[in-house]
């Protein structure tokens, strides 16, 4: 026995050994690699080339406001700033009191922010938007330290985001009589229309989704079918076809005084139509949820509106939560359909924008823009769903 | 003593507290809540429309619609019913869609077996198409790639695709089959061949339930089934034609014709649709457990026998239920056609809305349509599971 250390075989490690093994293991690899790589190569230059030399970036930069907010008024766009730092704070302090995932979304938010206020320095909105959204951005971190340092107690925050989002909501739609007159929501646009429009979408349509999924499994046959059809029939029909409903056929259905805003009827086709989406994944997790917890919950005397409320429901949602953060990105995305029924939200306004004689022909930019920010908010949450995913351990137990 | 008790019987238990009773006033009660809902809304839809002088009814669709479509399979005129304005949305639905989830799987495998691959630049492409096109809207897809489309030079500068087809703002045109004169006599043979190899089929599995060998008598089934077309092909002397497409003054004559509608919309339809596609294949084959693989190779299977008797017929469980969900995604994705102009079902129908005043028979009829769709799918992809289940026994 030699107690000296022999050093490792350069064929297994190292730069040259990675090569061979996972870029050039074979001839037909390498070939593969070779083609693939030219191919990338070429099209990162022309792509590269195309986006700092031809590209008029300047028709983003200059609409920026629109893209963002639309026609809210720009001297009451402090309110918008106001709700982000809210949200922004929370998230901060969540961040440090809950850790891991909430992190991602809180650095997304923070990193989102700062990508926004640079955006700023380049267009017509300037030094107050940079200063607003900078300070935002820092707000996260301030808010992560307090959360690290406080140990702030789970259940407040909890309840402070329950009350955030009305609050925030009533800060943006204002309220007549109030410093913050009322804004009517047929000049909500933009990004801040699209962000509204997820979230009413998934914070209405859980609380249906759920009983919808009860419904369904429910010994009732009436209410079973009930639920079973509205089920089917929405996840049967396309999302255009019920947003058509909402705006042109609903107002037919209601008396003639009744009225409603076309913003909010659309937020109530996306609720309705996504309800029927978070049932079925509530339904998943139901059927994980072993019959004995409720055999046993029967057995110590519990009645079926307990049993659901503390043994069934708490076990099942825990489940099917990276399933709706899922559902929440394809929300997050589909509310660009709204375009099709005339609602300005992000795509729309880009639309808005490109039919301006300004920006005539730089569709590709603007295109560019609208996708980039989806995918900063969608890769974002996806990947805080799939930590979720690992960290619940769903599919492990 | 005992006669302080409540006797045991059907006074027993209150009314309010008879779980029997309760069940059946919550049942009724639902019935009677939904039943008053919908009166409600029908009668307000009713008399919106009568005081409209419109009244509710589906004899709209004998009329005359005078709309033109831009793109039919089958023949259509402004002077057309609305029923048959109506038909002719479905099968424009139904060509992107059934086109779509063919071109759409076999991206869609592609690019989850390269998720597989042992090449770390082909695992780095594929993982960054799903991602990039995953976390997108389809919407935003649409318009980009129909904005570029309609930016290619025009007809008179077209791309050429080597001699055969051309790129141009009025679309794509690619050589397109059409029928030379014998071409009926050629589906004959084709028939045969079919009906040959079915007959194969069915005495092959009685030879096997005997115990007999039957390879002999199914590789002649094959052999009918792709030599008599092969043989009717010369005997007609050619079934099909290639029409290439030909350069006019103004547009291109001849092939076949893809409007930058119908091409934007299928190009987004399959690109998105792919990349959801491969995570299911790339789920399912990752599922099949490593000992089966390991196992097999022990018993000296080939990798290509070990692909397709292990890990195929494994994998297939996982992928058909959440491919079909992707196959009855892209079809209702279809709708978004509207937003570009291609006259899918949706699109038909919201022009028939407007020019009738009857959103809401157009609106069941275009629903129902739909959901006829979604249910045919579902079957059809139902029967296949059961195929591919494991038949325990």
């Amino acid at each position: 026995m030699t107690a000296e250390t022999l050093p490792p075989p350069s064929t297994v490690i190292g730069p040259g050994a990675w090569l061979r093994r996972n870029l050039f293991s074979s001839p037909l690899n390498s070939l593969v690699t070779v083609v693939l790589g030219a191919a990338i190569a070429w099209m990162a230059i022309g792509i590269a080339g195309w986006a700092i030399g031809e590209a008029r970036w300047g028709v983003v930069t200059g609409n920026l406001r629109l893209f963002l907010v639309g026609q809210y008024p720009g001297e009451q766009v402090w309110r918008i700033w106001l709700s982000l730092a809210i949200l922004s704070v929370l998230a901060g302090i969540s961040a440090g009191a809950f850790g891991r995932v909430t992190r991602t979304l809180a650095m997304t938010l923070s990193a989102t922010q700062l990508l926004l206020a640079m955006l700023m320095l380049a267009s017509p909105i300037g030094a107050v938007g940079v200063v607003a959204y900078a300070g935002n951005a820092a707000l996260v971190w301030v808010g992560f330290v307090v959360g690290v340092r406080g140990h702030a107690p789970r259940r407040p925050l909890t309840w402070a985001w329950v009350v955030s989002l009305p609050v925030i909501f009533l800060l943006v739609a204002g309220f007549a009589g109030t410093p913050f007159e009322s804004i009517r929501s047929n000049v909500w646009g933009g990004l801040l229309l699209t962000v509204l429009l997820a979230s009413v979408g998934i914070v209405l349509s859980f609380p249906l989704g759920v009983l919808l999924a009860l419904g369904r499994r429910s010994s009732l046959p009436v209410v079973r079918i009930l639920s079973t059809g509205y089920i089917e029939f929405i996840r049967g029909v396309p999302l255009v076809t019920i947003l058509f409903m909402a705006d042109i056929i609903l107002p037919l259905f209601l008396p003639g005084d009744w009225r409603l805003d076309r913003v909010a009827r659309a937020m109530g086709g996306i609720s309705l139509f996504s309800a029927a989406y978070v049932a079925e994944n509530v339904r998943g997790g139901l059927q994980a949820v072993a019959s004995g917890q409720v055999e046993a919950a029967h057995a110590l005397g519990l009645s079926t509106f307990r049993t659901n409320l503390h043994i069934v429901l708490p076990q099942a949602l825990r489940d099917v939560i990276p399933a709706n953060v899922g559902l929440f990105i394809s929300l997050l995305k589909d509310t660009t359909l709204v375009t099709i029924i005339g609602l300005l939200e992000l795509l729309g306004i880009s639309r808005a924008v490109l039919a301006q004689s300004g920006s005539f022909g730089a569709s590709l930019e603007v295109y560019i823009f609208v996708a980039g920010v989806f995918f900063v908010l969608c890769y974002a949450m996806s990947q805080a769903s799939y930590r979720l995913e690992r960290q619940l351990g769903v599919g492990e137990r | 003593m005992t006669a302080d008790l409540p006797t045991p019987g059907a006074g027993a238990i209150p009314l309010w507290r008879d779980l029997r009773v309760l069940r059946i006033a919550a049942q009724v009660a639902a019935i009677v809540g939904v039943g008053l809902l919908a009166a409600f809304l029908v009668g307000n839809m009713l008399s919106a429309m009568e005081s409209r002088g419109l009244g509710f009814g589906f004899s709209f669709l004998t009329r005359q619609a005078g709309f033109e479509i831009s793109e039919s399979p089958v023949p259509f005129a402004a002077t057309d019913t609305y029923g048959r304005a109506f038909v002719v949305g479905i099968l424009n639905t139904l060509f992107v869609s059934i086109v779509g989830i063919v071109l759409a799987t076999v991206l869609g495998i592609v690019v989850g077996v390269a998720r597989l691959s042992t090449n770390w630049l082909v695992i780095k492409i594929a993982g960054g198409y799903v991602e990039l096109i995953r976390n997108t809207p389809l919407l935003v897809q649409l318009f980009f790639i129909y904005f570029a489309l309609i930016q290619l030079p025009p007809v008179a500068e077209a791309f050429a695709l080597g001699s055969i087809g051309f790129l141009s703002q009025r679309g794509v045109f690619l050589p397109g089959p059409g029928m030379a004169p014998g071409f009926g006599a050629w589906v004959v043979f084709a028939i045969l061949g079919i009906v040959a190899v079915i007959a194969a089929h069915v005495v092959a599995g009685r030879l096997e339930e005997r115990g007999q060998s039957s390879h002999r008598l199914r590789a002649i089934g094959f052999a009918a089934l792709l030599g008599l077309p092969v043989v009717g092909w010369f005997v007609v002397g050619g079934a099909l034609v290639f029409e290439l497409p030909v350069r006019e003054r103004f547009n291109f004559v001849g092939g076949l014709a893809l409007s930058p509608e119908f091409t934007a919309l299928l190009v987004g339809l399959v690109i998105y649709t792919a990349a959801f596609i491969g995570e299911v294949v790339r789920g399912g084959i990752q599922a099949v457990k490593r000992g089966q693989v390991e196992a097999a190779r022990a018993l000296g299977l080939s990798e290509r026998q070990v692909l397709r008797l292990v890990i195929f017929p494994q994998a297939m469980r996982i992928i058909v239920p959440p491919l079909t969900s992707q196959y009855l995604n892209l079809t209702k994705n279809s709708s978004l056609a509207v937003a570009i102009g291609y006259p899918d079902l949706f699109k038909v129908g919201q022009t028939m809305s407007n020019q009738t005043g009857q959103p809401v028979p157009v609106m069941i009829l275009v629903m129902g349509t739909y959901l006829a769709i979604s249910l045919v799918t579902s079957l059809l992809m139902n029967v296949y599971n059961r195929r591919v289940q494991v038949i325990e026994r």
